[in-house]
Order: C-alpha cells, then structure tokens, then sequence
C-alpha cells in the first residue's frame, strides 16, 4: 500500500521548493555570492514593495493593470465566446465567418503593437485592444469546438424528450461544451498577463510593466524583481481562481 | 386512409426510408394495437433503430405513412418516448434531474415516484457517472416513464447489460408493461428476450418484415419451458436461413479451405454451442453446421 498523504501536508507540500530556493536566494545573496547588481535579494525585494506600498505608488500600479487585463478580457472573451457560440451553432454563420477569423488567428497579435500604436497612440486603448485581441481567439476556438463536439446522441435524446430552442441550449448545448469553454479561459487568462506585460513594457506611463522599465533606467533591481515577482503571483492567481472554477462547475466530472 | 382499423395503435403503411440513395427499409407494413408489445429481431445494420427513430419522429420518412392514433405522424411523436441502447443521461445533471428532464411544474414527487418504480429512489442525489451500467439503464427507464408514454420504443436497452441484469430487467419492464398498459416496441438482437417479453416478434431483413409470429405463451413466461424454446428456434432457424445458403456458396467457391474450420470448431461440444448462440441472439449465430 501507498502511504496517503494527508490533507495538509498536499497544501504545504508544492510551496516547499519554491521556499527552499527562497531561501538559497537569500543565503547566497547575503555571503555576496550573488552581486545585487546582479539579483537584489529576496529580503530587498519585499523591502522595496514595503517602500513602494507606503507611497501608494505600487498600489496605483497595480490597479491600472489589474483593470486593464480584465477590461481587455471581458471585452475579448465575450467576443471570442459569442463568435463561437454562433459559429458552434448555425452554419450559415459558421460559413460566413469560421475561415476568416481561422485566417487572423494565425497573426500574432503582439506582431500588431506598432500598429495599434499608430491607431489609438499609448493611451489605454491601445493596451486594452491588444489584449482583447489576445484573449479573443483561445476563447474562440475553444468555445467553437466545445460546441461542435457536444454528444449529437445526447442532442437527439433532448429533442425526443421535447427539448428545443433555448431549453436544448442551456441543458445540453452548453454544459455539453462548458468543459471545453474553461479550458479556452484558463488559456486565455495566461495570454492576458503576458500581452498586458508586453504591452506595458514597451508603451505606457503606469503599470506593473512601465514600473519596471522606469526602474531599469534608474538601475532599481529590487524593483524590476518586484514586477516580476507580482506578474508571477498574480498569472498564479488567476489559475487557481479558474481552478476553482473548473471544480465548482464541472462537479459531475470529478 | 388506414386509420380506421379498429384498435389499431401504430400503423406503418409501406414505409421507405432511404440514406444517401441506399434503401434502408423498403415497404415496412405493420400494425400495432392498443397495448400490444412488439419485438424487433435482425441483423446489425438492417434498419431497426431506423424503424423506432421513424415511429418517435426523430426523422422524416421517404415513402408511405406512419399513423399514430389514427393521425398522420409527421413531426416529433408527442406520445411516444424513447429509450436508448446507450441510456444517453446528461452527465452533468443529477440522476433525480435526468429523469426531470422535460417535465414542468411540480416535478420532482413525479421524478421520485418514478425512480421508486425503478428501485432507485435513494440514488436521486447522484451523478450518473456513479452509477453501474445496469442502474444507469433504469434510471432512462424512469426518465421515459415519468411522462406516462402511450407508446414505449426501447432500442436495444439491455444490450450493454450482463446476463442476470439483463434478465432483472426484462421482468422489470413487462412488469411495468403490464401495470400501465402502454404499446411497446422493443428492439433487441436478442431472440430469447424478444420470446420472453413480447406478445408479437418482427424480423426485418432487406428493408422489408420477413417474418411476424404471434407468441401465444401465458405469461410470466418460463424460458425452460419446450414450447418457449420451440418459438425461439423456430425463429433462429428463420433468421439462419439467411446464413445457411451464405454458407452453402462458401462451400461452392473454396471447399478445400472449409473441412480445416469444421474441425477446429468441433472441439466445442454440440449442446453449448446451441446455449451459447442462443443466449448471444443473433449477431454471433453464423456457427458452421
Ligand atoms: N443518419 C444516417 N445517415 C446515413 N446512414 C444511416 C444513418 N442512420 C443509419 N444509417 C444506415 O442505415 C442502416 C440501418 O441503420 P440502423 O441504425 O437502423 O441499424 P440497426 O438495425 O439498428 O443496427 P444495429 O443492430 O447495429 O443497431 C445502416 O446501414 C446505417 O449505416
Ligand atoms: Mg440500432
């Protein structure tokens, strides 16, 4: 027999070599094996958040690249999610659309900064349409399948027990595809983070991403640590918040 | 029009139906009554779940009629409920909501009344996914008689089932059969389960009804009894007809090939190979002679 691991011990368990290389870091950063120059330490890193947190700086950052990936998501997933919800379903609409939007699917959309640059200048709708742009497509594609490959049996049964139009949709349709639809968002919600990284980073004057470039010019590494650091926590965030989820509403596939 | 026969339930008047210019039933005539339950043998692929999709309405035919109740059928078949070979319950609802699906208003006592019928009332609260092939099968029994059908089609329910559940539920269904006293089309492969439930066995072959026996056994119906075993190989040897003169012309074209195959198949002692064919229907009753 295996020995079962406990409930607690699978919560501590995956933080302890994250921990350990924590603490490495710090060892060695503090024997001077490891330049500051090269990489501040951990202990300089929370220091700088610590600082930046009391001037509010950090927070004001935070808030406007939070609220530009969700901005950018909602707006791309909700188009992604309808796109393939009407191509899923009809097939006139699919035949007007599928082709083309298979066609700029294969651009990719960080290749259309400069351009989106031109378009809106580097205000935040130029951040906001590249990761709608961004989040749009694994939304689309996941959703567009998820539908395609509902059970056409399980179909069948519904319309025999008298199901049909909106009833059909919402009991079979779409739990039918729900599985495949969160997978596109869990996907989508990691393209989100890097696009907005990306976006911030070349063009912006706030942001987790500006942050950073503006701490590179004054030789700040504590805080292009930090960034890092919070772009890492927060991509985690968000997975296990769609994990979540995943859990809540896909109970019957456990 | 045909609709007038007295206590005619279901008539078929010269059905067609035809996929990609391949006649799959060609002239189907059958008339059901009120009541009566009728079971569907043939071989795989001859057009059988064709022949109930007809009668539920799940698709249109090419030629003919199909009266239902004395009015022409030509959409959904409000009257008629369907159950699979494969159960076809929603993963994603709970087996008390699978056997729901479709009913309105004050829904969940009918829902619980029929699961009891089924002897699962305490499996309400499950995913299906819990369930064992035998129990999701009675849960879609629940779920087509919770809307007290007039008609029942049953496409192959027990199929997946082994031999003791099969048997279970067979009992099961006549029982309810017998207490509601709907029409019922069962198909099945198997030649013994048709005997044992049905009051009339069809058998389809080349599109059209080859055969039709009325079975006059009382029921409850004993399977070790003669006259049982007498009908079931009446129709076995109807259905092997079809077999034999196959086999004839294997004989004609490689004979030295076909001694080899007897001989290796004569190890199997006479009186089990009969069980067995018998048991498994038709799909595996090719046996050389
Ligand atoms: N939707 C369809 N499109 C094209 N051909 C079909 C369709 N449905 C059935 N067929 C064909 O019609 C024939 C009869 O199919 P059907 O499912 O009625 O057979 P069956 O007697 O129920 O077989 P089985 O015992 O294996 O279930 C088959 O040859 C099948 O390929
Ligand atoms: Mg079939």
């Amino acid at each position: 027999m295996k020995p079962s691991i406990n409930g607690a011990a699978k919560v501590f368990i995956p933080w302890a070599v994250p921990v350990l290389l924590l603490l490495c870091w710090q060892i060695f950063a503090s024997m001077g094996v490891i330049p500051p120059r090269i990489l501040p330490a951990p202990l300089d890193v929370l220091k700088a958040a610590v600082e930046l947190t009391q001037t509010g700086e950090l927070l004001d950052h935070l808030s406007i690249s939070l609220g530009r990936a969700l901005t950018g998501f909602l707006i791309g997933g909700t188009i992604g999610f309808l796109l393939g919800l009407f191509n899923g379903i009809s097939k006139v609409s699919e035949l007007f659309f599928d082709t083309s939007i298979q066609m700029l699917r294969n651009i990719p959309h960080l290749a259309l900064i400069p351009l989106v640059i031109l378009w809106f200048g580097i205000d935040e709708t130029s951040k906001i349409f590249i990761v709608a742009l961004g989040v749009l497509f694994p939304v689309y594609i996941n959703t567009y399948h998820g539908i395609k490959s509902v059970d056409k049996n399980l179909i069948e049964m519904g319309q025999a027990y008298g199901l049909k139009g909106g009833a059909l949709f919402w009991t079979i349709i779409f739990p039918g595809a729900l599985s495949s639809i969160l997978v596109g968002i869990r996907f989508s919600l990691g393209v989100m983070w890097m696009t907005l990284i990306v976006a911030e980073t070349i063009s912006a004057h706030s942001g987790i991403g500006y942050m950073a470039m503006n701490a590179r010019e004054f030789m700040q590494m504590d805080v292009i640590v930090l960034s890092i650091v919070l772009y890492a926590l927060f991509g985690k965030l968000s997975d296990v918040i769609a994990r979540m989820v995943e859990g809540k509403w896909l109970q019957w596939n456990s | 029009m045909l609709s007038h026969i007295p206590d005619s339930h279901i008539v078929l008047d010269a059905v067609q139906k035809t996929y990609n210019n391949r006649p799959v039933l060609n002239g189907i005539n059958l008339t059901i009554k009120f009541g009566e339950f009728v079971a569907v043998v043939g071989k795989s692929g001859c057009g059988k779940s064709t022949l109930l999709r007809l009668v539920a309405g799940l698709e249109k035919y090419d030629g003919g009629s199909i009266c239902v109740g004395g009015m022409a059928l030509n959409r959904l078949n409000k009257h008629a409920r369907i159950m699979f070979q494969d159960g076809r319950l929603l993963p994603w609802k709970r087996v008390i909501d699978n056997v729901g699906l479709g009913l309105h208003g004050n829904w969940k006592m009918e829902a619980l009344q029929a699961l009891r019928n089924v002897g699962l009332e305490e499996r309400g609260q499950d995913w299906p996914a819990k369930l064992s092939g035998g129990q999701k099968q009675r849960v879609a029994l629940a779920r087509a008689l919770v809307h007290k059908p007039d008609i029942l089609l049953l496409d192959e329910p027990l199929g997946a089932l082994d031999a003791l559940t099969r048997i279970e539920m067979q009992d099961l269904i006549e029982t309810i059969w017998k207490e509601k006293k709907f029409t019922s089309i069962l198909v099945t492969h198997d030649v013994e389960e048709a005997v044992a439930i049905a009051d009339r066995v069809i058998l389809i072959e080349d599109g059209k009804i080859v055969l039709n026996k009325l079975i006059n056994l009382p029921r409850p119906r004993q399977r070790s009894n003669s006259a049982f075993a007498n009908h079931v190989e009446e129709i076995l040897d109807r259905i092997m007809l079809r077999g034999k003169e196959k086999e004839l012309l294997v004989v004609n074209r490689q004979p030295e090939t076909l001694p080899l195959v007897r001989k290796a198949k004569k190890v199997v002692p006479e009186s089990s190979y009969k069980e067995e064919s018998v048991r498994n229907g038709i799909k595996d009753h090719q046996k050389p002679q």
